[in-house]
């Protein structure tokens, strides 16, 4: 026994040596040496992104493609829109890719964003029981739907967690004229997938990207009551997907070569057509938008910017 | 959804939402992450301990309390701490440590070292005076007495570092946060542990597979504390 125990602690500090050992190794990302080609080859790409690209599948089904192609690795932290940003904005990672144009145009604005480009897009899908207690089925217009849930007060889910889903359902109730609150408005700060599973235990409206619902719509018993642009829907129901890179000039640690080669992989035909033939259940998640013969010079800059606007 | 029983849930684990290896990784990465945050942390804490139970020094009061809080620490706010401290912006920013399992040890060892710390304090304060002052008599210096009281204690010892260990591989808020709940797209976890990992299959609605990986992190606690209180019980027949 007591031999057996004095291995185990043996083992146990060689454990720690290894684990200091390994602490000195990582932290790559050095300058890359010029002149060679395979200049970010064994590299590490950090992006930060939103629940809905992730749960989706979709960032598992592409990458490898460009994994392959420069010999790196891309590490994926789903965190929703705001919180991708932010860590963006500590210099935590090198490209982000979100769905919130206001906050991705405060985050050019600021200088911490550079290189954006139009990435793809879905629709948001305002969701419910099939008994439709509110009665918003098939309504044409979203925020007279959001209306109706708040006068009946049946319950509605939201995300509550400054995601991009998040921030477009403030924008809705802003339009509709209506502050929403009280006990049927229950806000869950957890991302899409889990906002849909609490909705569906109770019976309960909430808004969703359509990606994350068709992704789930097996393990729930939700319908789509409010249709988006996709289905036909109104245009305010849009969801739009960025990527930007981290600009270097503010933090001098970013990857910025190795995320330019991703914006440029990810936006190439090849890319696109991957995002376009990525389906779920049968249904395609996602629109390619960044390939176009009459490029939208909006995208690159924050919307409604001009170079004599004052900044 | 109803619950099937768990033997009809096995072949999820071999099933296409698990690539090969991404269930192993996970293992993996929580004992990784859990056992060099444990062992750094008890080769912080014993001295620790062990100075405060031999000697006494101004300040000891406050020492123990600052301990006692610590077992108290909510594992979110420590990951916070130690998020800004490893983020760019934070006074270790140069070492990019933010989303490695350098981070969540970081992170593990501030939780860690609070409950080992304490444990092995009662288990040496706890052996008898006789079993000191007989090693005074016979004789010992300071460092034999310290020696045979830490053989007594050796069990409560033990307990500790499990304790702590309990911890360390149970806790999720702090290793989402530093660790960023990372899988490479070959499917091997690079920082998903075995909680984080359910959090996240819970997100997306995979009960199921939430459910299996919750069967092994299970295993692994119930293990864990099976042996100490096996240990516990050997303590007690000397």
């Amino acid at each position: 026994m007591s031999i057996q125990r004095r291995q185990f602690i043996a083992a146990l500090g060689g454990g720690a040596l290894a684990g200091i050992a390994g602490c000195s190794g990582t932290g790559g990302g050095g300058q890359s040496e010029g002149g060679s080609s395979a200049g970010v080859a064994g590299e590490t790409l950090t992006l930060t992104t939103t629940t809905s690209t992730y749960d989706t599948g979709l960032l598992d089904e592409i990458h490898p493609d460009f994994e392959e192609m420069y010999g790196v690795t891309v590490d994926a932290v789903a965190q929703g829109t705001g919180a991708a940003l932010e860590s963006a904005r500590n210099g935590d990672s090198d490209v982000v890719m979100v769905h919130a144009r206001g906050l991705e145009d405060e985050f050019m604005r600021n200088g911490y964003g550079i290189n954006r480009r139009d990435l793809m897009f879905n629709d948001f899908v305002i969701v419910g029981p099939e008994s439709d207690p509110a009665g918003v089925q098939g309504m044409s217009s979203a925020t007279e739907a959001l209306t109706t849930i708040a006068e009946a007060e049946a319950t509605f889910v939201s995300r509550g967690d400054n995601s991009g889903t998040h921030t477009k359902e403030l924008n809705l109730w802003e339009a509709a004229g209506t502050d929403p609150g009280g006990d049927w408005y229950q806000e869950t700060g957890t991302g899409m997938g889990e906002a849909l599973n609490v909705a569906n235990q109770q019976g309960a409206y909430t808004l969703s990207d359509r990606g994350t619902f068709i992704s789930q719509r097996s393990e729930i018993d939700l319908v789509i009551l409010v249709q988006g642009p996709i289905g036909g829907g109104p245009e305010i129901l849009a969801n739009p997907y960025g990527i930007m890179a981290v600009n270097p000039g503010v933090h001098d640690n970013a990857n910025y070569d190795l995320a330019m080669a991703y914006i440029g992989w990810i936006t190439s035909p090849g890319a696109q057509d991957a995002i376009s033939n990525y389906q779920m259940n049968g249904e395609q998640l996602f629109f390619p938008e960044a390939v176009s013969e009459n490029p939208d010079f909006q995208q690159y800059v924050p919307e409604g910017w001009s170079s004599d606007s004052s900044e | 959804m109803p619950l099937e029983p768990v033997a009809q849930l096995l072949p999820v684990v071999v099933d296409s939402p698990f690539r090969e290896g991404y269930v192993r990784s996970i293992i993996y990465v929580s004992l990784y992450v859990s056992v060099i945050a444990v062992t750094l942390s008890t080769l912080f804490s014993l001295p620790v301990a062990m100075v405060m139970g031999f000697t006494d020094f101004r300040g000891k009061q406050f020492v123990k309390s600052v301990i006692n809080t610590g077992m108290g620490f909510p594992s979110v706010v420590v990951g916070l701490v130690v998020l800004f401290a490893v983020s760019n912006q934070g006074p270790l920013g140069p070492l990019e440590l933010i989303f490695t399992k350098e981070a969540m040890i970081m992170s593990q060892f501030v939780l860690a070292t609070p409950p080992i710390t304490a444990i092995s304090l009662a288990a040496i304060t706890g052996v008898n005076e006789n079993v000191r002052d007989a090693a005074h008599v016979l004789g010992g210096t300071k460092l034999d007495v310290a020696l045979v009281v830490i053989k007594e204690a050796r069990y409560g010892i033990a307990t500790a570092v499990l304790a702590g260990f309990g911890r360390a591989i149970s806790e999720v808020g702090s290793v989402l946060i530093v660790g960023g709940n990372i899988v490479s797209s070959s499917g091997i976890s690079s920082t998903r542990t075995l909680t984080t990992a359910i959090q996240l299959e819970a997100r997306q609605g995979q009960y199921d597979t939430a459910m299996v990986l919750g069967a092994v992190l299970l295993a692994i606690v119930l293990t864990v504390n099976a042996i100490v209180v096996r240990l516990g019980d050997e303590g007690v027949m000397q």
